[in-house]
């Protein structure tokens, strides 16, 4: 016998589906839209689709600009920093990935 | 409940100035941020800095804490039944709730800000988002299937406090799911404070260590080895894979490092990643008389210089 709890929930690829806004953003990271504006501005994060009414972000946003927000809380960085960071880590992480693949 | 030398864990004096006790944290802080240290202990040491600069920056908490006096790290701690008397701690913590008891027998609840006083706007009416983060056995993404987690949920109990609870969730990992993106739960985040719907839960994914395959994004790399005859005059062997052992072809005159493709057979996300098979040269040991006098007539029919590259 199995109660509803045993059963597993369904669970989405978020990335897959998602197209978010800048409220979306604002929302689901608990910061201003102005603050996410500032990202994209900043080069934070990519508009992929400029619509004419409001701006258009893949899923892979989201882990971002947590990842962003994170920095600047923790490490008291500034927009500039944060971007630098961000562009740092992406290189870290690709020469890991490399370093880790090699025979 | 143990002492906490905040001083010792930000590694300043007890008479340190502002300054001192700002830089002193941001170097730590860079050092052991979790998403740029590679060091083990990153996390928990992280969390531990975070809570000492929590306490030393603020003047009142500082005070107050000082009046504790110096302590003995692992002692037996309760706080004195007069503690905090004539102190107010304004709410101006960071939102991780994994701040230690200590901590939280000091300055409770109104040592920090409430998960609803985060700063931003949200939706009125609708509960928050939770976000957490597991780690998950490669093949749950390669066969898909449930699994159970085990998550942390800051939550605030009885008393107004801000605990972390455990919380399990069977949950059926989507197939092709790749590290860095989330499972979405509808409805799995925080209730509404009001009528309002419950919010959701975002669980990033990340990989345990797979004894065979290695992964960059949607693709696998397998290391494989070959016998030096198998590698010079090409051979078909069986390959594990994640969909089963096939029979790979090794091209005559394959080399150590050479890698070899099969392609859409990575991690079935959509499109599907690659499986890459890199190519090593295993030699057979010379430890009897037939191995070595076979290492001695491949030696004496073949003019080969590993080092003419070298120049010698």
């Amino acid at each position: 016998m199995s109660s509803p709890e045993d059963q597993a929930l369904l669970g989405a690829i978020f990335e897959e589906s998602a197209v978010l806004t800048v409220k979306d953003l604002s929302r689901m990271c608990a910061v201003d839209e102005e603050h996410i504006v500032e990202f994209v501005e900043e080069g934070v994060l990519n508009v992929v689709e400029m619509n004419t009414t409001e701006w258009h972000f893949t899923g892979a946003a989201l882990r971002r600009a947590r990842l962003a927000l994170r920095l600047e809380r923790d490490l008291e960085l500034n927009l500039a920093g944060v971007a630098l960071a961000l562009e740092l880590i992406e290189e870290l992480q690709r020469l890991r990935r490399e370093l880790q693949v090699k025979p | 409940m143990e002492f906490k030398d905040y001083y010792k864990i930000m590694g300043v004096a007890r008479d340190a100035t502002e300054a001192q006790i700002k830089q002193a944290y941001r170097k730590l802080a860079r050092k052991y941020h979790p998403d740029v240290s590679k060091e083990k202990d990153a996390e928990a040491r992280f969390k531990e800095v975070g809570e000492a600069y929590e306490v030393l920056k603020s003047p009142e908490k500082r005070a107050a804490y000082d009046q504790l006096g110096q302590g003995h790290p692992g002692q037996d701690f309760r706080p004195p039944p007069d503690w905090g008397a004539g102190f107010e701690f304004a709410g101006a913590g960071p939102s991780d709730p994994s701040y230690s008891d200590f901590f939280e027998s000091l300055f409770g609840s109104q040592g920090r800000a409430g998960p609803g006083n985060r700063r931003g706007a949200f939706r009125p009416g609708r509960g928050e988002d939770h976000h957490a983060k597991v780690l998950l056995d490669l093949d749950a993404t390669l066969r898909g299937g449930a699994r159970q987690l085990t998550l942390r949920v800051p939550e605030i109990d009885a008393d107004g406090r801000l605990v972390s609870k455990e919380r399990v969730l069977n949950v059926q990992v989507p197939k092709g799911i790749l590290a860095g993106q989330h499972i979405r739960l509808s409805g799995q985040g925080a209730r509404a404070s009001g009528e309002g719907a419950p919010g959701d839960l975002y669980i990033e994914v990340d990989f345990l260590p797979h004894p065979l395959y290695k992964v960059d994004g949607r693709d696998l790399y397998l290391e494989l080895p070959v016998a030096p005859w198998e590698a010079a005059l090409g051979a078909t062997v069986k390959t594990p894979t994640p969909t089963g052992t096939v029979d790979l072809k090794i091209p005559a005159g394959s080399h150590a490092g050479g890698k070899l493709r099969l392609k859409g057979r990575g991690i079935p996300a959509s499109p599907p990643g690659d499986f890459y098979v890199l190519l090593q040269i295993a030699l057979p040991p010379a430890n009897d008389d037939k191995a070595k006098g076979a290492y001695a007539a491949f030696a004496a029919a073949l003019p080969f210089n590993p080092r003419a590259s070298l120049g010698v």
